[in-house]
Protein backbone atom coordinates (compact mmCIF):
# COMPACT_ATOMS: atom_id res chain seq x y z
CA UNK A 1 0.00 0.00 0.00
CA UNK A 2 1.87 3.32 -1.08
CA UNK A 3 0.11 5.29 2.00
CA UNK A 4 1.59 8.41 1.07
CA UNK A 5 2.14 11.15 3.34
CA UNK A 6 0.21 14.00 2.27
CA UNK A 7 1.36 17.40 3.37
CA UNK A 8 0.68 19.86 6.14
CA UNK A 9 -1.34 23.02 5.27
CA UNK A 10 -1.27 25.99 7.66
CA UNK A 11 -5.80 27.63 7.23
CA UNK A 12 -6.63 30.98 7.43
CA UNK A 13 -9.55 32.31 7.91
CA UNK A 14 -11.35 35.41 7.15
CA UNK A 15 -14.23 35.65 9.49
CA UNK A 16 -16.24 38.44 7.64
CA UNK A 17 -14.95 40.86 4.49
CA UNK A 18 -12.77 44.11 5.84
CA UNK A 19 -10.98 41.61 7.86
CA UNK A 20 -7.58 40.29 7.53
CA UNK A 21 -7.62 36.48 7.49
CA UNK A 22 -6.37 34.97 10.64
CA UNK A 23 -4.37 31.64 11.27
CA UNK A 24 -6.46 28.76 12.34
CA UNK A 25 -4.61 26.05 12.73
CA UNK A 26 -3.80 23.07 10.09
CA UNK A 27 -4.65 20.07 7.71
CA UNK A 28 -2.88 17.29 5.92
CA UNK A 29 -4.16 17.32 2.14
CA UNK A 30 -2.89 16.06 -1.31
CA UNK A 31 -2.83 19.36 -3.28
CA UNK A 32 -4.46 23.00 -2.38
CA UNK A 33 -8.12 22.31 -3.87
CA UNK A 34 -8.29 19.48 -1.10
CA UNK A 35 -6.58 21.24 1.53
CA UNK A 36 -9.35 23.95 1.03
CA UNK A 37 -12.06 21.51 0.67
CA UNK A 38 -10.63 19.77 4.24
CA UNK A 39 -10.47 23.26 5.95
CA UNK A 40 -14.07 24.18 5.19
CA UNK A 41 -15.18 20.93 7.01
CA UNK A 42 -12.70 21.58 9.48
CA UNK A 43 -12.71 25.58 10.20
CA UNK A 44 -15.97 26.25 9.23
CA UNK A 45 -18.61 24.39 10.24
CA UNK A 46 -20.11 27.26 12.48
CA UNK A 47 -19.93 30.41 9.62
CA UNK A 48 -16.86 31.35 10.90
CA UNK A 49 -15.95 32.97 7.79
CA UNK A 50 -16.23 33.96 4.08
CA UNK A 51 -12.88 33.15 2.61
CA UNK A 52 -10.13 30.77 3.35
CA UNK A 53 -6.54 30.73 2.66
CA UNK A 54 -4.44 27.67 2.56
CA UNK A 55 -0.61 27.89 2.45
CA UNK A 56 1.64 24.72 2.75
CA UNK A 57 3.42 24.56 6.21
CA UNK A 58 7.17 24.03 4.37
CA UNK A 59 6.66 27.75 2.94
CA UNK A 60 6.58 29.26 6.09
CA UNK A 61 9.70 30.92 7.53
CA UNK A 62 9.45 31.77 11.50
CA UNK A 63 11.50 33.57 13.71
CA UNK A 64 13.46 31.74 16.04
CA UNK A 65 12.62 31.92 20.03
CA UNK A 66 16.14 31.98 20.67
CA UNK A 67 16.21 35.33 19.23
CA UNK A 68 13.57 36.94 20.25
CA UNK A 69 15.54 39.48 22.54
CA UNK A 70 17.50 40.48 19.64
CA UNK A 71 14.88 40.98 17.55
CA UNK A 72 12.17 42.39 19.73
CA UNK A 73 13.45 43.86 22.52
CA UNK A 74 15.45 46.86 21.17
CA UNK A 75 11.86 48.41 20.87
CA UNK A 76 11.21 48.75 24.44
CA UNK A 77 13.59 51.83 24.92
CA UNK A 78 12.38 53.63 22.13
CA UNK A 79 8.72 54.89 24.03
CA UNK A 80 9.36 58.27 21.93
CA UNK A 81 7.76 56.07 19.34
CA UNK A 82 4.36 56.62 21.13
CA UNK A 83 2.44 59.51 21.76
CA UNK A 84 1.86 58.92 25.47
CA UNK A 85 5.82 60.11 25.44
CA UNK A 86 4.97 63.72 24.71
CA UNK A 87 3.54 66.38 27.01
CA UNK A 88 1.05 69.09 25.43
CA UNK A 89 -0.34 71.81 27.37
CA UNK A 90 -3.35 71.80 29.27
CA UNK A 91 -6.59 72.46 27.42
CA UNK A 92 -4.87 71.96 23.86
CA UNK A 93 -6.83 69.47 22.00
CA UNK A 94 -5.35 66.64 20.47
CA UNK A 95 -5.36 65.77 16.46
CA UNK B 1 -15.00 13.69 25.01
CA UNK B 2 -11.51 13.48 26.80
CA UNK B 3 -9.61 10.87 28.19
CA UNK B 4 -7.34 11.66 30.71
CA UNK B 5 -3.68 10.55 30.28
CA UNK B 6 -3.40 6.75 30.76
CA UNK B 7 -0.19 4.91 30.69
CA UNK B 8 0.39 3.11 27.37
CA UNK B 9 1.35 -0.56 26.52
CA UNK B 10 4.94 -0.83 27.48
CA UNK B 11 5.31 2.53 29.05
CA UNK B 12 7.93 2.25 31.42
CA UNK B 13 6.54 4.01 34.82
CA UNK B 14 8.99 6.34 35.07
CA UNK B 15 9.33 9.21 33.58
CA UNK B 16 11.68 10.22 31.43
CA UNK B 17 14.43 12.05 33.84
CA UNK B 18 14.37 15.90 34.26
CA UNK B 19 17.99 15.05 36.00
CA UNK B 20 19.11 15.03 32.39
CA UNK B 21 17.90 18.21 31.23
CA UNK B 22 20.08 21.59 31.53
CA UNK B 23 18.88 23.00 34.99
CA UNK B 24 19.49 26.37 33.55
CA UNK B 25 16.96 25.91 30.73
CA UNK B 26 14.71 23.78 32.86
CA UNK B 27 14.43 26.20 35.76
CA UNK B 28 13.91 29.55 33.15
CA UNK B 29 11.12 26.67 31.80
CA UNK B 30 9.71 26.20 35.19
CA UNK B 31 9.42 29.64 36.05
CA UNK B 32 7.35 30.81 32.93
CA UNK B 33 4.85 28.19 33.11
CA UNK B 34 4.80 29.11 36.81
CA UNK B 35 3.63 32.66 35.34
CA UNK B 36 1.39 31.03 33.51
CA UNK B 37 2.94 31.89 30.25
CA UNK B 38 1.87 29.51 27.37
CA UNK B 39 4.77 27.22 26.00
CA UNK B 40 4.57 27.50 21.89
CA UNK B 41 6.13 24.64 19.47
CA UNK B 42 9.70 26.33 18.69
CA UNK B 43 10.20 26.96 22.45
CA UNK B 44 12.14 24.92 24.07
CA UNK B 45 10.67 22.21 26.52
CA UNK B 46 11.91 19.38 28.89
CA UNK B 47 11.50 16.23 27.22
CA UNK B 48 9.12 14.76 30.03
CA UNK B 49 6.83 17.80 29.29
CA UNK B 50 7.14 16.96 25.02
CA UNK B 51 6.22 12.83 25.84
CA UNK B 52 3.59 13.91 28.70
CA UNK B 53 1.87 16.12 26.11
CA UNK B 54 1.81 13.90 23.14
CA UNK B 55 0.60 11.02 24.94
CA UNK B 56 -2.02 13.25 26.74
CA UNK B 57 -2.99 14.97 23.52
CA UNK B 58 -2.86 11.92 21.16
CA UNK B 59 -4.86 9.56 23.11
CA UNK B 60 -7.44 12.94 23.48
CA UNK B 61 -7.95 12.99 19.77
CA UNK B 62 -7.76 9.17 19.77
CA UNK B 63 -10.88 9.72 21.90
CA UNK B 64 -12.97 11.89 19.88
CA UNK B 65 -12.27 9.72 16.34
CA UNK B 66 -12.99 6.54 18.78
CA UNK B 67 -16.08 8.54 19.65
CA UNK B 68 -17.68 8.91 16.68
CA UNK B 69 -18.30 5.23 16.32
CA UNK B 70 -21.01 4.66 18.91
CA UNK B 71 -23.33 7.84 17.59
CA UNK B 72 -22.40 6.88 14.56
CA UNK B 73 -24.21 3.47 14.46
CA UNK B 74 -27.10 5.26 15.32
CA UNK B 75 -27.33 8.10 12.53
CA UNK B 76 -29.74 5.72 10.88
CA UNK B 77 -31.69 4.68 13.66
CA UNK B 78 -32.77 8.12 15.16
CA UNK B 79 -36.13 8.62 15.96
CA UNK B 80 -37.26 11.32 13.84
CA UNK B 81 -35.41 13.68 11.09
CA UNK B 82 -34.05 16.30 14.24
CA UNK B 83 -32.52 14.04 16.22
CA UNK B 84 -30.63 12.33 13.21
CA UNK B 85 -29.60 16.17 11.80
CA UNK B 86 -28.48 16.98 15.49
CA UNK B 87 -26.19 13.35 15.71
CA UNK B 88 -25.25 13.77 12.12
CA UNK B 89 -23.77 17.52 13.12
CA UNK B 90 -22.13 15.92 16.66
CA UNK B 91 -20.43 13.46 15.42
CA UNK B 92 -18.92 15.61 12.47
CA UNK B 93 -17.79 18.02 15.37
CA UNK B 94 -16.02 14.78 17.23
CA UNK B 95 -14.31 13.96 13.43
CA UNK B 96 -12.95 17.70 13.66
CA UNK B 97 -12.68 17.63 17.46
CA UNK B 98 -9.86 14.68 16.23
CA UNK B 99 -8.40 16.89 14.26
CA UNK B 100 -7.65 19.74 15.75
CA UNK B 101 -5.80 17.78 18.31
CA UNK B 102 -4.26 15.35 16.47
CA UNK B 103 -2.42 18.61 14.44
CA UNK B 104 -1.59 20.36 17.69
CA UNK B 105 0.21 16.78 18.70
CA UNK B 106 2.26 17.06 15.20
CA UNK B 107 3.31 20.25 16.15
CA UNK B 108 5.96 18.63 19.41
CA UNK B 109 7.08 16.13 16.82
CA UNK B 110 5.32 12.92 16.14
CA UNK B 111 3.04 12.24 13.19
CA UNK B 112 -0.44 11.75 11.95
CA UNK B 113 0.98 8.43 10.73
CA UNK B 114 2.10 7.26 13.96
CA UNK B 115 -0.57 8.22 16.14
CA UNK B 116 -2.88 6.24 13.70
CA UNK B 117 -0.37 3.12 13.51
CA UNK B 118 -0.63 3.15 17.69
CA UNK B 119 -3.98 3.64 17.64
CA UNK B 120 -4.10 0.99 15.41
CA UNK B 121 -2.32 -1.88 17.00
CA UNK B 122 -3.67 -1.29 20.52
CA UNK B 123 -0.68 0.80 21.67
CA UNK B 124 -2.31 4.05 22.41
CA UNK B 125 -5.01 4.22 24.52
CA UNK B 126 -8.39 6.07 24.41
CA UNK B 127 -11.19 7.15 26.82
CA UNK B 128 -12.29 3.64 28.13
CA UNK B 129 -15.98 5.00 28.15
CA UNK B 130 -16.33 4.54 24.41
CA UNK B 131 -16.05 0.38 25.32
CA UNK B 132 -19.10 0.45 26.60
CA UNK B 133 -22.33 -0.75 24.19
CA UNK B 134 -25.09 1.47 23.24
CA UNK B 135 -28.15 -0.49 23.17
CA UNK B 136 -30.78 1.98 22.97
CA UNK B 137 -31.48 5.68 21.94
CA UNK B 138 -31.57 6.34 25.71
CA UNK B 139 -27.51 6.04 26.20
CA UNK B 140 -27.72 8.56 22.79
CA UNK B 141 -29.22 11.20 25.12
CA UNK B 142 -26.91 9.83 28.31
CA UNK B 143 -23.62 10.18 25.93
CA UNK B 144 -24.18 13.47 25.82
CA UNK B 145 -25.32 14.13 28.70
CA UNK B 146 -22.67 12.49 31.05
CA UNK B 147 -19.75 11.89 28.68
CA UNK B 148 -19.76 15.11 27.28
CA UNK B 149 -20.76 16.74 30.03
CA UNK B 150 -17.82 15.15 31.91
CA UNK B 151 -15.84 16.43 28.72
CA UNK B 152 -16.65 19.66 29.20
CA UNK B 153 -15.46 19.76 33.21
CA UNK B 154 -12.63 18.57 32.04
CA UNK B 155 -11.81 20.15 29.03
CA UNK B 156 -12.59 23.86 30.58
CA UNK B 157 -9.87 24.34 32.75
CA UNK B 158 -7.38 22.79 29.69
CA UNK B 159 -8.40 26.00 27.79
CA UNK B 160 -5.32 28.23 30.17
CA UNK B 161 -3.59 24.45 29.66
CA UNK B 162 0.07 25.54 29.32
CA UNK B 163 0.48 24.35 26.09
CA UNK B 164 -0.46 26.46 23.67
CA UNK B 165 -1.44 24.86 20.14
CA UNK B 166 -3.33 22.44 22.66
CA UNK B 167 -5.00 25.41 24.58
CA UNK B 168 -6.18 26.81 21.16
CA UNK B 169 -7.59 23.44 19.90
CA UNK B 170 -9.41 23.75 23.80
CA UNK B 171 -11.14 26.65 23.41
CA UNK B 172 -12.80 25.94 19.61
CA UNK B 173 -13.59 22.69 20.85
CA UNK B 174 -15.32 23.43 24.15
CA UNK B 175 -16.75 26.58 22.20
CA UNK B 176 -18.33 23.76 20.16
CA UNK B 177 -18.95 20.64 23.10
CA UNK B 178 -21.89 22.61 25.38
CA UNK B 179 -23.98 22.17 22.45
CA UNK B 180 -23.71 17.93 22.46
CA UNK B 181 -24.14 18.23 26.59
CA UNK B 182 -27.62 20.18 25.67
CA UNK B 183 -29.17 17.69 22.98
CA UNK B 184 -28.26 14.64 25.04
CA UNK B 185 -30.00 16.09 28.06
CA UNK B 186 -32.83 16.95 26.06
CA UNK B 187 -33.15 13.49 24.53
CA UNK B 188 -33.23 12.05 28.45
CA UNK B 189 -35.51 14.83 29.34
CA UNK B 190 -37.91 13.67 26.50
CA UNK B 191 -37.46 9.98 27.44
CA UNK B 192 -38.06 10.94 30.86
CA UNK B 193 -41.29 12.41 30.70
CA UNK B 194 -42.60 10.10 28.09
CA UNK B 195 -44.25 6.57 28.42
CA UNK B 196 -43.52 4.27 31.85
CA UNK B 197 -41.34 2.41 28.67
CA UNK B 198 -39.69 5.32 27.55
CA UNK B 199 -39.08 6.40 30.89
CA UNK B 200 -37.53 2.74 32.24
CA UNK B 201 -35.20 3.17 29.17
CA UNK B 202 -33.81 6.54 30.31
CA UNK B 203 -33.26 5.26 33.84
CA UNK B 204 -31.55 2.27 32.29
CA UNK B 205 -29.43 4.19 29.74
CA UNK B 206 -28.29 6.63 33.34
CA UNK B 207 -28.00 3.33 35.21
CA UNK B 208 -25.51 1.98 33.13
CA UNK B 209 -23.54 4.93 31.94
CA UNK B 210 -23.46 7.19 35.51
CA UNK B 211 -20.76 5.02 36.82
CA UNK B 212 -18.39 4.95 33.54
CA UNK B 213 -19.02 8.39 33.30
CA UNK B 214 -17.00 9.40 36.70
CA UNK B 215 -14.61 6.89 35.93
CA UNK B 216 -13.23 9.12 32.84
CA UNK B 217 -11.73 11.37 34.98
CA UNK B 218 -9.48 9.31 35.61
CA UNK B 219 -7.99 7.36 39.22
CA UNK B 220 -8.10 8.87 42.06
CA UNK B 221 -5.59 11.75 43.04
CA UNK B 222 -3.34 9.59 45.26
CA UNK B 223 -3.73 6.91 42.93
CA UNK B 224 -2.50 9.18 39.74
CA UNK B 225 1.60 9.31 40.13
CA UNK B 226 1.89 11.89 36.72
CA UNK B 227 -0.49 14.10 38.45
CA UNK B 228 1.61 16.22 40.25
CA UNK B 229 3.96 16.88 37.99
CA UNK B 230 1.34 17.73 35.17
CA UNK B 231 -0.70 19.91 37.61
CA UNK B 232 2.97 22.10 38.02
CA UNK B 233 3.64 22.78 34.69
CA UNK B 234 -0.06 24.18 33.68
CA UNK B 235 -0.73 20.95 31.89
CA UNK B 236 -3.60 19.37 34.25
CA UNK B 237 -5.05 22.85 35.77
CA UNK B 238 -7.13 20.64 38.38
CA UNK B 239 -6.91 17.46 39.81
CA UNK B 240 -9.02 14.12 38.60
CA UNK B 241 -10.94 14.03 42.09
CA UNK B 242 -11.47 17.59 41.68
CA UNK B 243 -13.08 17.44 38.55
CA UNK B 244 -15.24 14.23 39.16
CA UNK B 245 -16.47 16.41 42.62
CA UNK B 246 -17.81 19.26 40.42
CA UNK B 247 -19.53 16.89 38.04
CA UNK B 248 -21.13 15.15 40.56
CA UNK B 249 -22.25 18.30 42.08
CA UNK B 250 -23.95 19.54 38.70
CA UNK B 251 -25.04 16.26 37.92
CA UNK B 252 -27.50 15.29 40.23
CA UNK B 253 -29.56 18.01 40.44
CA UNK B 254 -30.01 17.52 36.57
CA UNK B 255 -30.79 14.02 36.83
CA UNK B 256 -33.51 15.04 39.65
CA UNK B 257 -35.18 17.57 37.74
CA UNK B 258 -36.09 15.44 35.09
CA UNK B 259 -37.07 12.46 37.13
CA UNK B 260 -34.57 10.23 36.91
CA UNK B 261 -32.66 8.66 39.92
CA UNK B 262 -29.19 8.57 40.07
CA UNK B 263 -27.74 4.57 40.59
CA UNK B 264 -25.56 5.44 44.06
CA UNK B 265 -27.18 4.43 47.08
CA UNK B 266 -24.62 6.41 48.84
CA UNK B 267 -25.08 9.58 47.73
CA UNK B 268 -26.27 12.27 49.80
CA UNK B 269 -25.52 15.97 50.17
CA UNK B 270 -23.05 17.32 52.87
CA UNK B 271 -23.67 20.54 54.00
CA UNK B 272 -20.85 21.33 55.49
CA UNK B 273 -18.87 20.42 52.58
CA UNK B 274 -21.53 22.27 50.26
CA UNK B 275 -20.76 18.82 47.90
CA UNK B 276 -22.26 15.27 47.11
CA UNK B 277 -21.01 12.61 49.37
CA UNK B 278 -20.98 9.64 46.89
CA UNK B 279 -20.09 5.88 47.15
CA UNK B 280 -16.74 3.67 46.15
CA UNK B 281 -16.10 3.76 42.74
CA UNK B 282 -15.09 0.45 41.11
CA UNK B 283 -11.40 0.94 40.16
CA UNK B 284 -10.88 -2.78 39.10
CA UNK B 285 -14.04 -2.58 36.34
CA UNK B 286 -12.27 0.61 35.38
CA UNK B 287 -8.51 -0.97 35.18
CA UNK B 288 -9.98 -4.12 33.48
CA UNK B 289 -11.36 -1.70 30.64
CA UNK B 290 -8.08 0.14 30.15
CA UNK B 291 -6.76 -3.03 29.34
CA UNK B 292 -8.94 -3.54 26.60
CA UNK B 293 -11.34 -5.94 28.41
CA UNK B 294 -14.25 -3.68 27.71
CA UNK B 295 -17.64 -5.16 26.29
CA UNK B 296 -16.43 -3.73 22.64
CA UNK B 297 -13.10 -2.69 22.87
CA UNK B 298 -12.37 -4.83 20.23
CA UNK B 299 -15.23 -4.31 17.91
CA UNK B 300 -14.25 -0.63 18.17
CA UNK B 301 -10.53 -1.03 17.04
CA UNK B 302 -11.37 -3.34 14.08
CA UNK B 303 -13.95 -0.66 12.97
CA UNK B 304 -11.15 1.92 13.04
CA UNK B 305 -8.74 -0.59 11.09
CA UNK B 306 -11.58 -1.22 8.56
CA UNK B 307 -12.23 2.38 7.52
CA UNK B 308 -8.66 3.20 7.71
CA UNK B 309 -7.85 0.31 5.14
CA UNK B 310 -11.25 0.90 2.91
CA UNK B 311 -10.16 4.43 2.66
CA UNK B 312 -6.18 3.54 1.00
CA UNK B 313 -7.59 3.76 -2.35
CA UNK B 314 -9.21 7.46 -1.65
CA UNK B 315 -5.64 8.82 -0.07
CA UNK B 316 -3.95 6.91 -3.18
CA UNK B 317 -5.82 8.64 -5.63
CA UNK B 318 -5.61 11.72 -4.20
CA UNK B 319 -1.88 11.25 -3.83
CA UNK B 320 -1.21 10.16 -7.62
CA UNK B 321 -3.89 13.32 -8.83
CA UNK B 322 -1.61 15.74 -6.63
CA UNK B 323 1.72 14.79 -8.33
CA UNK B 324 -0.07 14.32 -11.83
CA UNK B 325 -1.17 17.75 -11.72
CA UNK B 326 1.93 18.82 -10.22
CA UNK B 327 3.89 17.22 -13.14
CA UNK B 328 1.11 18.68 -15.75
CA UNK B 329 1.70 22.47 -14.03
CA UNK B 330 5.56 22.42 -14.28
CA UNK B 331 5.84 21.70 -17.86
CA UNK B 332 3.23 24.12 -18.73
Amino acid sequence: MTDARWPLWEVFVRAKSGLAHKHVGSVHAADGRMAIEAARDVYTRRMEGVSLWVVPSSAIVASDPKETTDLFEPAADKVYRHPTFYTIPEGVKNI
Amino acid sequence: MYTTELKDKNQKSAPVSLADEDPEKLAAFEARVAADDFIEPKDWMPEAYRKTLVRQISQHAHSEIVGMLPEGNWITRAPNLRRKTILLAKVQDEGGHGLYLYAAAETLGTSREEMIEALHSGKAKYSTIFNYPTLTWADIGAIGWLVDGAAIMNQVPLQRTSYGPYARAMVRICKEESFHQRQGYEIMSVLAAGTPEQKRMAQDALDRWWWPSLMMFGPPDDKSPNTAQSVRWRIKRETNDELRQRFVDVTVPQAEAIGLRVPDPALRWNEARGSYDFGAIDWEEFYAVVRGEGPVAKERTQARVKAWEDGAWVREAAAVHASKRAMRMAAE
